[in-house]
């Protein structure tokens, strides 16, 4: 199946009075149809400004330096070849926002406008999209609370006056006022206790069931996509370092960033282990120095890792006869399955 | 609700306490004034000097301090500040309640005229911060700078006499028609009120429209804005009722704490345009020592500012949730 | 002295011209009655030379009375500064000493010494001080100082306060508390240096507030007339009609001068302000990116549309519409 959202070779940077600082560096990423992708890294890894460069809703002094990000939706392309987000014009930016490509913010208590009641703040995104006439509107509007499970007479209410979770429910509800092809989710259960977490997460997959569309999750707690994502992308000072399913990360991550933070998190079953963190801080985005990121931080980190390109390859046997089969990719080059067999490899 | 009460209760105390300096500051000055009122003024009757001590203090005064301050709240309460000194034996309430109206009137609407033509010219120029009506702000703080009086006299010369095309000073034209509800009068007092409410509109706008942008490049980088934006909102939808709903509480704060240097610099003015309005009357107050007026004076502007402050508390809490919600929590 | 040259360089233009601007009238301030040409209360008897239009003696003309407007000019800068960057001081020192206490003490001293200045604050200032000022005429500029000063703290006590509760909650603070060390040391060393570009716009407003007031004072002739200040020439000038009787000469300069003082102060502090608010600063330089002007609210620009080019003169005259001021639709076309 192609692509609904094909990000390929984008790079974001902010161009300060002190030099530009490398956000994004050269990151391909899909986006199939239905498919869930989580976007794992630590802060200041790029993985919003990824997002957000993508759809164009950063602010200055960010610039799109490289990459085109193809569109497939439907309604967008009528059937003919994608569309691409860095070439947009404003009105048609316009029309895409939302309506094929929602957001759900990562503090819903920042992210609601604090002046206006929850109903205003629904309809605004229900007329912006879809013609309807106001009393259908209106019940577009109460409908959307419904999905979420939130009483309707919570309509009139502030968003002040809700709970975390009921706020972040207000906004996932909100994405998806116009049904969009693709909803981008950024971090959006960091801000709330376990137990409501939970909730939120079963809400986001039945959803999804229910409306088929898309998700793309950043998060820096990679133990979440585990279990929610279908594949995973790791990202480190603006770059990708890993790729593949959820079950390939799990089971055997490749790049020593990977393996880093799936240590750094207990798991319910299996023997128990020490928890280990990763000694150091991220590198200045300003001059990253050649090669891979990681490299000061790295354990197994060798001569040749600063002349490697961060282009992501396969690690793993294909399947026989399909080369192209081999969905987890890595940018760590001395990483190979027998490397990691042996032990090597803590 | 209890937001206005606590509000209230502020200004109450506020109140008090410009009514207590009056008490007090005629008491504390050096030399005395009672006496020097007296021997400017030979003709008072005794219960006008009576009256004058009470609210001034020195040796004519009966009775301790404690019971002429008692007194004295009394007075105030009841709008009694006694006759008036140098136009004996006419009341200081009739002569403010004659000047009162026209200052309250001019300040007024030049203020909220500025306001909100400030306050929009402030909403524009953040959102399109760097632009052109942006940077034509330093040309603005310059016109800010200006001192009140000395721009009033700018227009006046300019406007006023050179062009003649507005009519220099006095509130209406004494010439051609008298006081009362009839559109001659209107017609002149408007005439006559165009140069002082230009030079207010003029000097204050600069800040309004600096004040705004500044809230406003702080609300635009906040995450329900660039939310708003995400949603594909229109650009009006955006500015208006994300940004500026929000930019908005700060600016009415402001201008609430604003009022008073407003009406101070309208005052000066006044003299400039022989304006009849309490700005003068303090002035000429000032200048035939006749106390009880002055103080009478600075009472009513004090009130007048708070009763206008207390007014746009209850405009702030019309605009903010949660300022309701945090009185009602409690 | 380099972190001043550090300061100097991120101050945008309009600051460094507040700045320089105001060092000349400093400059003025302290040489100019030296420089002078006359007593600025000398006057002339030689009736040609009163209400005389400037000459090559008098550069700025005479006063009704023969008396030379240059030399009053230049003793009145002296006069005006010295009163308004004094008031400065000593309100700006009650300010913080105000604020940074009832926020660092808190509970019972926060609010009262709160209460105290919110209602200085909403009692009008000027009325006030004429009321004082009418009690006490004739008595030299001592009251006026004093008056300025009493009522010019509570603004900068308010905001002062505000900022020193956030910075007291802070983790830095909370540890230095934590590990015993004494108050006035915390005060000094850690709040105080996070408050400097709070604690110099403060000063700066003060100023600018002593300024206005004290010539608006001196205006309505309530302040010290025997004395040379900017607002006294007014004074003179406004009551011997000099408008009327077109003397430009003697009321222009002084009225220009506070001008100039008052922008040059508001400029800088722009400038302090954005020093202090990184959104602000961060917003200033971010606008012209690959030599386009980019809106806040723009989408996020992507350099190869940039380096396409757009018709700049198009450009231009369309950022004078209705719609550009308001809409995304960008001058010249779409992006593509």
């Amino acid at each position: 199946m192609s692509p609904i959202l094909d990000i390929s070779d984008l790079s974001v940077v902010y161009r300060t009075t002190g030099g530009d600082v490398r956000a994004v560096e050269k990151v391909n990423l899909t986006l199939s149809p239905g498919e869930v992708v989580g976007l794992c890294g630590e802060s200041g890894s790029g993985k919003s400004t990824l997002a957000y460069g993508a759809t164009r809703l950063l602010r200055p002094p960010a610039l799109v330096t490289s990459g085109n990000v193809r569109y497939s939706g439907r309604r967008l392309t009528h059937g003919g070849h994608p569309v691409d987000l860095l070439a947009m014009s404003h009105r048609e930016l316009h029309e895409m926002r939302w309506r094929e490509v929602a957001i759900v913010f990562q503090s819903a208590m920042n992210a609601l406008n604090p002046v206006l009641r929850v109903q205003d703040q629904l309809l605004d995104a229900v007329t912006a999209h879809l013609r309807l006439p106001r009393h259908e509107a209106r019940e577009k509007a109460a409908s959307l609370l419904d999905l979420v499970g939130i009483s309707r007479n919570r309509l009139r209410s502030y968003p002040h006056e809700l709970s975390g979770g009921m706020r972040q429910r207000v906004m996932i509800a909100m994405a998806l006022a116009a049904d969009p092809e693709v909803v981008i989710m950024d971090e959006p259960t960091t801000a709330l206790d376990v137990v409501v977490q939970r909730d939120i997460l079963a809400q986001i997959v039945e959803l999804k069931e229910r409306l088929d569309f898309a998700i793309l999750f950043i998060t820096h707690d990679l133990s979440l996509l585990l279990e929610l994502a279908d594949r995973i992308a790791v990202m480190y000072a603006g770059r990708l370092l890993e790729t593949g399913t959820a079950h390939d990360i799990m089971r055997e991550p490749a790049h020593p960033y990977t393996r880093g933070l799936l240590n750094s998190f207990p798991s319910l079953r299996g023997a128990r282990r020490e928890l280990a963190g990763i000694p150091g801080s991220p590198p200045d985005l300003r001059d990253p120095g050649p090669g891979c990121p990681f490299i000061p931080r790295c354990k197994h980190a060798i001569d040749a890792c600063s002349d490697v390109d961060m282009s992501l390859a396969p690690w793993g046997a294909p399947v026989i006869g399909d080369p192209a089969s081999v969905t987890h990719l890595t940018a760590c080059p001395i990483v190979t399955p027998q490397v990691s067999q042996e032990g090597v490899l803590s | 609700m209890s937001f206005i009460i606590r509000r209230l209760a502020f200004y109450l105390v506020a109140a008090w306490v410009a009514i207590t300096l009056n008490f007090f500051i005629p008491r504390a000055m050096p030399g005395n004034p009672v006496e020097s009122v007296i021997a400017k003024y030979p003709n008072l009757t005794p219960s006008a000097e009576k009256s004058l001590a009470l609210m001034l203090g020195g040796l004519l005064a009966k009775g301790s301090l404690w019971s002429q301050y008692v007194t004295y709240l009394g007075h105030v309460f009841t709008f009694n500040f006694g006759p008036d000194i140098a136009q004996f034996p006419t009341p200081v309430t009739t002569m403010i309640g004659q000047a009162l109206p026209w200052t309250l009137v001019l300040v007024g609407v030049a203020t909220i005229i500025s306001f909100f033509v400030g306050t929009t010219l402030g909403i524009l120029a953040g959102w399109r911060h760097g632009g052109w009506l942006d940077r034509s702000l330093p040309a603005l703080m310059f016109l800010q700078a200006v001192p009140y009086f000395f721009l009033a006299l700018v227009l006046v010369e300019v406007l006023g006499i050179e062009l003649h095309w507005l009519p220099v000073g006095q509130g209406y034209n004494g010439a051609t028609t008298s006081p009362g509800w009839h559109w001659a009068f209107i017609g002149s007092a408007v005439q006559h009120a165009i140069l002082p409410a230009l030079t207010i509109v003029l000097t204050s706008i600069a800040g309004w429209m600096l004040q705004m942008r500044n809230v406003m490049i702080t609300t635009i980088g906040e995450d329900y804005v660039v939310a708003a934006q995400a949603k594909g909102l229109s650009s009006r939808r955006v500015i208006y009722t994300y940004a500026a709903r929000n930019a908005l509480l700060p600016q009415l704060q402001a201008f609430g704490l604003a009022l008073g240097f407003v009406v101070s610099g309208a005052l000066v003015m006044e003299i400039v345009f022989a304006y009849p309005g309490i700005g003068l009357l303090l002035l000429n107050a000032v200048s035939s020592d006749d106390f009880p007026l002055m103080q009478a004076i600075f009472l009513v502007i004090t009130f007048a500012i708070l009763i206008a402050n207390l007014i746009i508390d209850f405009v702030i809490v019309f605009f903010d949730p949660r300022v309701r919600a945090r009185e009602v929590a409690r | 002295m380099t972190a001043v040259a550090g300061v100097w360089r991120n101050l945008p233009l309009k600051a460094k011209v507040g700045a320089v601007l105001f060092g000349v009238f400093v400059l003025a301030a302290i040489i100019g009655p030296q420089v002078a040409p006359y007593d600025p209360s000398y006057a002339n008897p030689d009736p040609s030379l009163l209400m005389a239009h400037p000459s090559a003696q008098h550069l700025l003309g005479t006063t009704q009375t023969g008396q030379d407007v240059l030399s009053q000019l230049l003793v009145g800068i002296r006069l005006t500064i010295e009163l308004a960057l004094l008031v400065g001081v000593i309100a700006g020192i009650l300010s913080v000493a105000v604020g940074v206490t009832s926020a660092f003490l808190g509970g019972v001293w926060d609010e009262f010494l709160s209460l105290v200045s919110n209602v200085f604050l909403v009692i009008p200032a000027l009325p006030l001080l004429i009321l004082l000022l009418g009690y006490l005429s004739g008595k030299g500029q001592l009251p006026t100082i004093i008056v300025l000063s009493v009522l010019g703290w509570p603004w900068g006590a308010r905001v002062i306060r505000a900022q020193t509760l956030t910075i007291r909650n802070r983790d830095f603070v909370a540890a230095a508390r934590e590990s015993g060390e004494k108050s006035w040391r915390i005060i000094t060393l850690d709040i105080i240096p996070n408050e400097i570009s709070l604690i110099a716009a403060n000063f700066v407003n003060t100023v600018l507030y002593a300024i206005g007031a004290s010539v608006a004072l001196a205006f309505v002739g309530l302040t010290d007339l025997n004395s040379w200040s900017l607002g006294t020439i007014l004074y003179w000038a406004e009551s011997q009609q000099a408008l009327s009787l077109g003397a430009w000469w003697w009321f222009v300069p002084p009225g220009l001068a506070v001008a100039l003082i008052g922008t040059s102060l508001v400029l800088l502090n722009t400038g302090i302000d954005e020093l202090g608010s990184p959104r602000l600063r961060a917003s200033r330089g971010a606008a012209k990116i690959a030599g386009h002007r980019i809106w806040a609210t723009d989408p996020t620009p992507v350099l190869a549309q940039l380096t396409a080019g757009r018709n700049r003169v198009g450009a231009f005259v369309h950022s004078f519409s209705r719609e550009s001021l308001l809409d995304e639709t960008p001058a010249g076309g779409e992006l593509r």
